[in-house]
């Protein structure tokens, strides 16, 4: 008998997709990976509509409206939700800007900033807006597993859904969660 | 330039009269900041300059203390006790009254540089709060018509000492005396039984004493000081620790106001048994106002031979004692962090083994106890070990002083042997509607109505002394929030599971409190506060979350009649968190704001 395959859903909020290209990293290993889930809604297929789901990744603090959408939306239909990466943890880089006022920021892109012509915050309706500060995942969401690395190895990736496909309990080796 | 050479010789006189030594660097601040009200970069450096030290390390201490400014501060500093008893008392109303009065906001200073109003941790008067200092001297008993005049007096900058004398009354306000503040004690006459029958034979009477730690740990003291006195090396040192930061614990505070004498002597006695020839007392930067009296006793001890070189007479018995003030850190009760602050360092606990009795104050076999223990065995060498063991427990001999605060009609000191029951303490001091207590401060433990007849004494309830009374009209999570801010105040920062777990668990509370929160977070917060327990690197951070791990358990419904029935709830309010960016770009579209029914969805685990 053949399982029924165990579906993923990933996305990346305010991330750089290096934590996807850590998943890409697996290699051959996705093969594997491939045989045992299913992939759902993902930058990796071209699904829009997020489905019902066993397991979700979150790469990516949240900064802004859109964020916060796509992360309720992931934990209304995600069993078992994971953040990925220290942006997702923590806020990680893009939090960097927390040290100013949204204000100041804006302005130093788009009113200070080198060679614009005809400057001004831009307001469009089709850009999210963003909050006032980047917030890691956890402060929205209740989130039930905190996968950390700036990315994470492909190895602590590959142990980690493991371990959680097959009801291991979680356990990464010194190494790979250590980064100095 | 006239301006910076005075302001250079002020600092060198400073630095000269305490020797030019670089151990004597907290006390050379506070002294340079009493002149200039704060400590402005100029005077770091020439602090420096004049002891020989990097300014990074003058920097660093400087910006360690709490009591120690490194920006302007009001001529008039104004800081209320945040102890959650002067809150009972009314602290938080009075502090905005004042602040209205002085037309000024909380935790700043008047445009004029006249005057800063803000708080500190508990100042040790919960028996006669609400309490606040004024240039570092206790202020007591305040209320409206208090700060009426003490509105008057800034404003017509009058000067502290022209000030009423009844508003810096500090009373003792002694309840129950037992063994140790009872009887008589003659000064001078554990020093006599030293020298008549030798240290060995009062180390003797201290091990039949069973005399324990009274700081709260309880660590036999005759152990303590047979470590130190077995110790390699002729330079020994004697501290006594009067920090007594644990907020509601005030009983250091009245021994040293009314027994100084009697602490002294257990030093020198302390001197006599380990060979050492100096002893320190660090006393908090709240109780500035003993200073006086307290180099007063000390010098009459000299002059009457009970200090100082050939004590009694006794050419080979010298001992002298030198007072430290402490400026604001709850830590620097720590004993090794102690240790550092006396050396003239920023109070960061040291790693332990190797503990004080052996590498102590400058690396040298140290006797660290607190005000109460020395007290206890200048008693001892007197009147003998058994004396004390017949009273108290089979584990715990002798008796324990208990601050009583909070919500009972006779807050005060009371002495009673170990063993005690909770129920009997809150029957004497009238406490008849008590809900729970916190029993040895902040750090101690939370104990319900269900416990009341449990045992005060080490085998049960283990008490430094700090006894807080909370009756039923009060919300025990009022309690409990406030001690979460006492600790994110109080950590020092050195590791990272007490400066970010302090801050997380306050967060928590807060999030809770204000009915933002969920099971998910009280499952969170015990997580937390089981990892805080063995990660962080002192007692501070171990013992910060005790407050809301005992109160999940003893009071589930306070927290539970709190909770939101919602899963999960963010950390803060989303919609709000999109004010700024829909101020700066105009917009307000549908897709510029966050709906409750967008929050619902996320809502589901
Ligand atoms: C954060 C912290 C604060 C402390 N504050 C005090 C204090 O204010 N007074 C005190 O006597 N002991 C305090 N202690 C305990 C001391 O480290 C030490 O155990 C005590 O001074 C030893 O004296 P004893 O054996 O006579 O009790 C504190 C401990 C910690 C971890
Ligand atoms: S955690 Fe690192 S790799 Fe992952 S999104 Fe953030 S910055 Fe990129
Ligand atoms: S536990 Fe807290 S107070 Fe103790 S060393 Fe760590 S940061 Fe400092």
């Amino acid at each position: 008998m053949i399982e029924p395959r165990l579906k993923i859903a990933t996305c990346s909020l305010a991330g750089c997709f290096g934590c996807h290209m850590s998943l890409l990293d697996l290699d051959e290993r996705l093969f594997e990976l491939a045989d045992r889930v299913e992939l759902n809604r993902s930058p990796l297929t071209d699904i829009k509509e997020l489905g019902e789901c066993d397991l979700g990744l979150i790469e990516g603090g949240v900064a802004n409206v859109e964020n916060v959408h796509v992360l309720l939306e992931f934990r209304a239909r995600c069993k078992i939700l994971i953040a990925m990466g220290a942006c997702a943890l923590n806020g990680g880089i893009p939090a960097m800007r927390n040290q100013f006022t949204l204000r100041e920021c804006l302005e130093e892109s788009y009113l200070r900033g080198v060679g614009l012509v005809n400057a001004q915050i831009p307001n469009d309706p089709e850009i999210p807006l963003l909050l006032n500060q980047v917030h890691p995942v956890h402060e929205v969401v209740k989130i039930d597993y905190f996968l950390p690395g700036c990315p994470p190895s492909a190895d602590a990736i590959w142990t980690f859904v493991n371990q959680l496909l097959s009801g291991q309990p979680i356990a990464l080796s010194y190494t790979q969660i250590h980064y100095d | 330039m006239a301006e910076s050479s005075t302001l250079a010789q002020t600092i060198r006189e400073i630095v000269q009269r305490h020797g030019g030594m670089s151990t004597r660097l907290l006390q050379i601040l506070r002294e340079v900041q009493d002149h200039f009200t704060w400590l402005p970069p100029e005077t770091l450096d020439q602090v420096a300059e004049a002891l020989g030290v990097s300014p990074d390390k003058v920097r660093n201490v400087a910006e360690f203390y709490s009591f120690l400014y490194t920006e302007p501060r009001g001529f008039y500093d104004i800081l209320f006790s945040d102890n959650i008893t002067d809150r009972m008392l009314g602290s938080r109303e009075l502090l905005h009254y004042l602040c209205e009065r002085l037309d000024m906001e909380i935790n700043t200073t008047r445009a004029d540089g006249l005057v800063s109003v803000g708080t500190t941790s508990c100042t040790g008067m919960c028996d006669q709060g609400p309490a606040a200092l004024v240039n570092g001297y206790a202020l007591t008993r305040l209320d409206k018509p208090r700060l009426d005049r003490i509105v008057d007096l800034v404003n017509s900058r009058t000067p502290l000492t022209e000030w009423p004398r009844e508003f810096f009354e500090v009373t003792s306000n002694i309840r129950r005396a037992d063994i140790l503040l009872g009887r008589h004690f003659a000064d001078g006459a554990a020093l006599r039984a030293v020298l008549k029958r030798g240290p060995e034979a009062i180390l003797e009477e201290m091990v039949k004493s069973g005399l324990r730690g009274q700081g709260g740990a309880g660590f036999k003291s005759a152990a303590k000081w047979i470590s130190c006195r077995g110790a390699p090396g002729d330079v020994k040192y004697v501290v006594c620790n009067a920090d007594e930061g644990e907020p509601g614990t005030f009983k250091d505070r009245v021994l040293m106001q009314d027994f100084a004498d009697l602490v002294f002597e257990g030093m020198t006695l302390c001197g006599r048994v380990i060979g050492a020839r100096q002893g320190f007392v660090y006393l908090r930067g709240e109780y500035r106002y003993l200073l006086e009296a307290l180099k007063a006793t000390l010098l009459r001890r000299r002059e009457v031979g009970l200090l100082g070189e050939a004590i009694l007479g006794d050419p080979g018995f010298q001992f002298d004692i030198d007072i430290h003030m402490g400026a604001g850190a709850y830590v620097c009760g720590e004993e090794s962090a102690l240790i550092e602050s006396l050396e003239g360092k920023h109070g960061v606990p040291r790693i332990r083994p190797p503990f004080p009795t052996t590498h102590g104050y400058l690396n040298k076999p140290t006797v660290v106890n607190n005000v109460e223990t020395f007290a206890a065995a200048a008693k001892i060498a007197v009147e003998g070990g058994a004396w004390f063991a017949s009273r108290g427990t089979a584990e715990s001999k002798g008796t324990k002083l208990l601050s009583l605060s909070g919500d009972c009609e006779r807050p005060g000191i009371y002495e009673y042997p170990f063993g005690v029951t909770v129920r009997r303490v809150l029957e004497d001091c009238g406490a008849r509607d008590a809900q729970g207590i916190q029993m040895a401060g902040p750090a101690g433990h939370m104990i319900s109505a269900r416990q009341f007849d449990r045992r005060i004494c080490f085998e049960d309830l283990a008490t430094g002394g700090s006894f807080m009374v909370f009756d039923q009209s009060r919300d025990i999570l009022d309690g409990i929030r406030n001690f979460t801010h006492f600790f994110v105040h109080e950590s020092c920062g050195f590791c990272t599971p007490c400066r970010v777990g302090t801050s997380l668990m306050r967060d928590l509370v807060t999030k809770v409190h204000t009915g933002h929160g969920t099971r998910a977070d009280l499952e969170e917060m015990r997580k937390l506060g089981r990892i805080m327990q063995v990660a962080c690197h002192c007692g501070l951070g171990q013992t910060a979350p005790n407050p809301v791990l005992d109160s999940l358990d003893q009071f589930p419904e306070s927290w539970e009649r709190r909770l939101r029935s919602t899963a999960y709830e963010p950390a803060f309010d989303l919609n709000a968190a999109l004010e700024e960016a829909r101020r700066l770009t105009g917009r307000d579209d549908p897709g510029a704001y966050l709906s409750g029914q967008d929050l619902l969805i996320g809502a589901m685990p």
